[in-house]
């Protein structure tokens, strides 16, 4: 496919006075110039007329400036600024783009960053990048789309999902997988049902059409969530070490090149730019809404990306995302010191009658910024057109000023020059605060609450109870349900992916040179502790990766947090901080990059504080990864099953207290991160000598949701005696505790006294507690038998019964999001404020909702065919059911 | 023996079908959708993915691709084709293979390692299986639900070219469990799941994904020889 098609909408001759569009710049299109000027009341406002109207009121404050920034921009420019740079401004100083709260906490990274040779790019590129190997580097980020998914599922988490990957893209890597931490509202909640099925699908839509497996994530339900859900994105990249790129816009001359999707008015207003009537009074038309992702589009854009890095074809490269053209613009000049002389009329438009401010605006998704030698423009074109992507020639490289200061970013339209800046001041010079913390009033009484001293139970029947009732639980569940709907096979090299631990990839097929990586987070640890739980976090990602036989070496985070004008949660971002760089340090692995999501908060009430952690480790051999599941016994005995670390009485925050008390208090379970590297580097030498067939690390649900699961994987029955237990750690303890630093790993006999005695060696402490077993069941001695059949079909059945059978889903998920478009539209102005962070969605909240969302939805008479609601007729369900169930007849339509 | 794998805009799994043909002993050849040479390959694997984004329909617009042109003619004359999910659509598309292939029933992606029973061993693509044989390979997709008119379905099962079905589950809702079939000749199958997705055990569910790929060489080594299993000439 190539730009062909596009050129019968093209044709508008450009007024004489317009510079002719550059011969190499591909043909078609709307352009800007096809807009009348007067359009916009004798013109745009330009640097000359707001040198002759510098009395001129602004909207500073509706676009989310305050009284002093917009003073300092007048002192920056030494006179008032166009509208284009006003809009700039207040774009590129948003929270979400200038971290000017969370920069003086963020500091801590970079400051306790413990040595490292691996690492070859870190916070400030566009992702973290590590080097594996002597030729191979990977580059890996989580980032949040939190606000733009919640008022549109499927394109908030899809467009979440492609722009990761372009900021992994953009480091010179290939995108190789994607994971997905996802936390909702209370599972039940009606909203739940409109938002969950919408996100998953757009991730699914999106990743799976990009051809990159999903390899893991979380899935998480807390009321606390409920208006504020958490959708963060996870991408990894791989490339050869010298194939980095740079966003820096060195080499004055260069020619800089837009690559990719045209612009349209999609996503203005991400940073509340335009949101004023002031902008433009008609403004029907010109409604910001959601950025809607193009999957297709991405894929080409990455191919061709990665066929003009390997001929070498770039000399800086920055994907647009969040504040689009402006930001990318900006950080690129800025990076080199350089100026830039740009001509927006020359940027290919999806609606021809947008202004300069928009153009600058916009956050169409699917583009990148190249800058290229001029010797080397035509090549570039000619691969764009290969893979029928836009390429266009909008401006070139300028000197810096000749006193030596940094050159200035130009940027006219038809003639009209509309910027003209120092782009530092916008990329790096924002204000910076350091807001007021203080510890929340609640904490101490929340603290006190400790959940050790709710009644528990403890006849065998009743913990019979509570472990069925557990596994059914929205948070411990299968998940099924959701992994099923994202491609975990494309690309060959998924090696674990959900459920396990962490997702393992293949990186060298020569070599079997891999890499595993995970995702963590507790939001009510954090909640109940953020220091302790911040490490908590980092602790389990880390072991998370540890268990699979990796050894962890970098970090990313995505810290979700409410309002930080609230000084309680700006309190809990510190503290959740300088636990996070704290153990970092200690465990020796930095913080590469990430990103920090504030105003997750509905009126006065923040979400829990929800640091996400990702670890990355390295495998050697990836074939020696440690999966989750017990192997088939290969003997009737059994292989050993061993319990690593020490469990406490520890129930603060535990998802029992959650599941059957609704209780949230105490503090989280103690973290030891010398434990938790003494652990790692056992899991990974017992590997390596293949002392273990199986590990599974201990976390939500304690021991009992471990061998649940180990068990079902492959169904591979368990015999367990539980050690002994004295008041304190009685069975329920042994069971249900949360007590972090454990895992559970299963040895062949033959290897149990080498194992124990390397576990020894490394001072973890190992207890053995069963074997397993040929007949499916789970038995705990002295106190109860659960055959697997049954422990599935609780394990199973929940999110089914809550999302329904597929097609049930999908006529649940219509009511719902017309009664969400309903509530959207009652809520108040105030919160579409909170929209700040996350390239966010502005003002278009009950705007565009009753489109359908979900493209999975199909026509509506199909819908109407397909029975639902509870009552369904069954003959609907097999298609999803478990293989025993499904019987062909069954399935409508499926015979004469 | 060549095996050619093309690549339109928007193909995923080209590489995995390149690594499958490899593993199980061939060249693995890159074809591109814009060339319509198919530089003297024994044997073409149309890959999954999303050709074209699915503009229109899964696989639309690709069956007009240049190099389709020449996959369709040497087809015609016993070039061994296999389509897998989207290269499944563009055959049907291309009316190389009859019915199509519509959203999944219950309307959502689907991926999990699905069980198939093979069905017709005499195909290019099947005949190192036997007849009955229950294998395990993933299936992916949002659109795997085959269709047909009950002539057509008649047809196919009373000429022996449905190549695969479902056993143990239907994802999709593909009518009679529909997973494979095959054109008269047998030289053309479009199979939904993804074989080339089981053919190492560090990667995938199984190995049994392998058989299509050596079965293809077995019956380019057997039409060499001259003594053809099924289906028209080489080309």
């Amino acid at each position: 496919m190539t730009t062909q098609h596009d050129t019968a909408t093209s044709g508008a001759t450009a007024p004489p006075e317009v510079p002719q569009q550059p011969a190499n710049a591909k043909p078609g299109g709307f352009a800007a110039t096809d807009v009348l000027i007067n359009q916009f009341d004798g013109g745009p406002d330009t640097v000359e007329r707001a040198l002759n109207t510098s009395d001129e009121l602004q909207p500073h404050a509706e676009l989310g400036l305050k009284d002093d920034e917009y003073d300092r921009i007048r002192q920056i420019l030494g006179r008032r600024p166009t509208a284009s740079e006003l809009a700039m401004y207040s774009i590129m100083w948003s929270e979400h783009c200038s971290y000017k709260s969370s920069k003086v906490h963020l500091r801590q990274f970079g400051e306790k960053a413990p040595k490292n040779t691996r690492m070859l790019a870190g916070i400030g590129e566009n992702a973290g990048v590590v080097q594996i190997s002597d030729e191979i580097a990977v580059t890996f980020k989580v980032e949040s789309h939190n606000h733009p998914s919640f008022v549109e599922p499927y394109q908030g988490a899809a467009t979440g999902v492609g722009g990761i990957v372009r900021d992994i893209l953009a480091m010179g890597a290939r995108p190789i997988a994607v994971m997905d931490p996802l936390r909702f509202g209370a599972a039940d909640h009606p909203d739940t049902a409109r938002v969950l099925p919408g996100v998953v699908a757009g991730i699914g839509g999106y990743g799976n059409c990009l051809g990159l497996p999903n390899i893991g994530g979380e899935i998480v339900f807390d009321p606390c969530y409920q208006g504020n859900p958490l959708i963060n994105a996870l991408s990894i990249g791989v490339m050869p070490v010298e194939r980095l790129q740079r966003k820096e816009a060195a080499g004055v001359g260069n020619v800089v090149v837009l690559l990719g999707a045209r612009t349209g008015r999609d996503g203005i207003g991400g940073v509340s730019v335009l949101a004023s009537a002031t902008f433009d009074e008609g403004a029907e038309q010109r409604r910001p809404s959601v950025q809607v992702g193009d999957p297709f589009m991405e894929k080409l854009l990455i191919e061709s990306c990665l066929e003009l890095y390997d001929a070498g074809l770039v000399v800086g490269i920055q994907d647009l995302g969040g504040a689009g053209l402006t930001c990318a613009l900006t950080e690129t000049a800025a990076a080199a010191g350089t100026g830039m002389r740009v001509y927006l009329e020359r940027v290919p438009l999806r609606e021809a009658s947008m202004s300069p401010t928009e153009i600058l605006a916009s956050e169409s998704q699917e583009r990148m910024l190249l800058i290229v030698a001029p010797e080397k423009l035509d090549e570039v074109l000619k691969v764009a057109e290969k893979w029928g992507v836009w390429a266009t020639d909008i401006g070139e490289v300028t000197p810096s000023e000749t006193d030596g200061q940094p050159g200035r970013l130009v940027i006219s339209w038809n003639d009209h020059i509309v910027v003209d800046v120092p782009p530092g001041s916008l990329a790096d010079d924002g204000p910076v605060y350091a807001r007021p913390i203080r510890e929340p009033a609640d904490l101490i009484l929340l603290q006190a609450d400790r959940a050790e001293t709710l009644p528990r139970p403890s006849t065998p029947d009743e913990l019979r109870e509570t472990l069925l009732r557990m596994i059914a639980s929205p948070n411990l569940c299968d998940k099924s349900w959701v992994t099923e709907q994202y491609d975990r096979y494309v690309l060959g090299n998924t090696v674990l992916a959900q459920p396990e631990d962490a997702g393992v990839l293949r990186i060298d097929e020569r070599t079997g040179l891999g890499v595993a990586l995970s995702v963590d987070g507790n939001g009510r640890y954090t909640r109940l502790d953020p220091y302790e739980g911040a490490r908590l976090a980092l602790a389990e990602a880390y072991r998370n990766v540890a268990v699979t036989g990796a050894e962890p070496i970098a970090v990313t985070d995505c810290l979700n947090f409410g309002s930080p004008e609230d000084p309680a949660v700006m309190w809990q971002f510190a503290e959740a901080v300088r636990g996070l760089a704290d153990g970092c340090q200690q465990l020796g692995i930095p913080v590469t990059g990430g990103n920090v999501s504030f105003y997750n908060q509905t009126g006065a009430a923040a979400i829990h504080p929800t640091p996400v952690v990702g670890v990355l480790g390295i495998l050697n051999d990836v074939a020696r990864r440690t999966p989750m599941g017990f192997p088939p016994p290969p003997t009737a005995e059994g292989d050993l099953l061993f319990l690593l670390g020490d469990t406490e009485c520890e129930l603060s925050g535990s998802e029992w207290a959650w599941v059957t008390h609704g209780h949230l208090g105490g503090r989280p379970p103690k973290v030891d991160l010398a434990h938790e590297q003494a652990l790692g580097r056992l899991m990974a030498q017992a590997s390596e000598r293949e002392h273990i067939v199986a590990a599974h690390d201990l976390s939500d649900g304690g021991l009992a949701q471990v061998l649940v699961e180990s068990c079902l994987r492959r169904n591979v029955g368990a015999r367990i005696m539980l050690p002994e237990h004295d008041a304190a750690v009685t069975p329920f303890v042994w069971l249900f505790s949360e007590s972090a630093g454990r895992a559970l790993v299963a040895v062949p006999r033959g290897h149990d006294k080498a194992f124990v005695a390397l576990a020894a060696e490394h001072n973890v402490s190992c207890v053995q507690i069963g074997v397993t077993a040929e007949e499916p069941v789970l038995d705990i001695h002295d106190q109860f038998t659960i055959g697997l059949d049954e422990v599935r079909a609780a394990f199973t059945a929940t999110m089914r019964n809550l999302f329904g059978g597929p097609a049930e889903g999908v006529t649940r998920q219509i009511a719902a999001v017309v009664e969400a478009a309903e509530l959207a539209a009652a809520e108040p102005a105030a919160e579409v404020e909170a929209a700040d962070d996350d390239r966010a969605t502005g003002t278009s909240v009950t705007l565009e909702i009753s489109e359908p969302a979900h493209p999975a939805s199909g026509p509506a008479d199909e819908v109407a065919e397909v029975p639902s609601g509870p009552d369904a007729d069954p003959a609907v369900t097999p298609i999803d059911a478990e293989p025993a169930t499904a019987k062909p007849d069954d399935q409508p339509e499926s015979k004469a | 023996m060549r095996i050619g794998v093309v690549t339109f805009p928007g193909s995923l799994d080209d590489g995995d079908a390149a690594r499958a043909a490899r593993i199980a002993g061939a060249d693995a050849v890159r074809l591109w959708h814009g060339d319509p040479d198919l530089h003297g390959v024994d044997a073409v694997v149309l890959p999954g993915g999303f050709s074209y984004g699915d503009a229109l329909r899964c696989g639309a617009i690709a069956r007009f691709a240049p190099v389709m042109e020449t996959i369709a003619d040497a087809a015609r004359g016993g070039l061994p084709v296999l389509g897998i999910c989207n290269g499944f659509q563009i055959l049907c598309e291309a009316h190389l293979l009859p019915g199509a292939l519509t959203r999944n029933q219950h309307l959502h992606f689907r991926n999990r390692d699905q069980h198939l029973r093979v069905t017709s061993t005499s195909t290019a693509w099947t005949n190192g299986f036997t007849e009955g044989q229950e294998i395990l390979i993933p299936v992916k997709n949002g659109e795997g639900c085959f269709v047909a008119d009950e002539r057509t379905l008649d047809e196919l099962e009373a000429e022996g070219r449905i190549v695969a079905r479902y056993t143990r589950g239907n994802p999709n809702g593909s009518q009679r469990d529909i997973a494979a079939i095959t054109n008269a000749a047998g030289n053309v199958v479009g199979i939904m799941p993804h074989p080339e997705h089981a053919v190492e055990a560090l990667t995938g569910p199984s190995l049994d994904g392998l058989g299509f790929f050596t079965s293809a060489l077995r019956y380019l080594a057997g039409s060499a020889a001259g003594g053809q299993l099924t289906g028209g000439a080489q080309r």
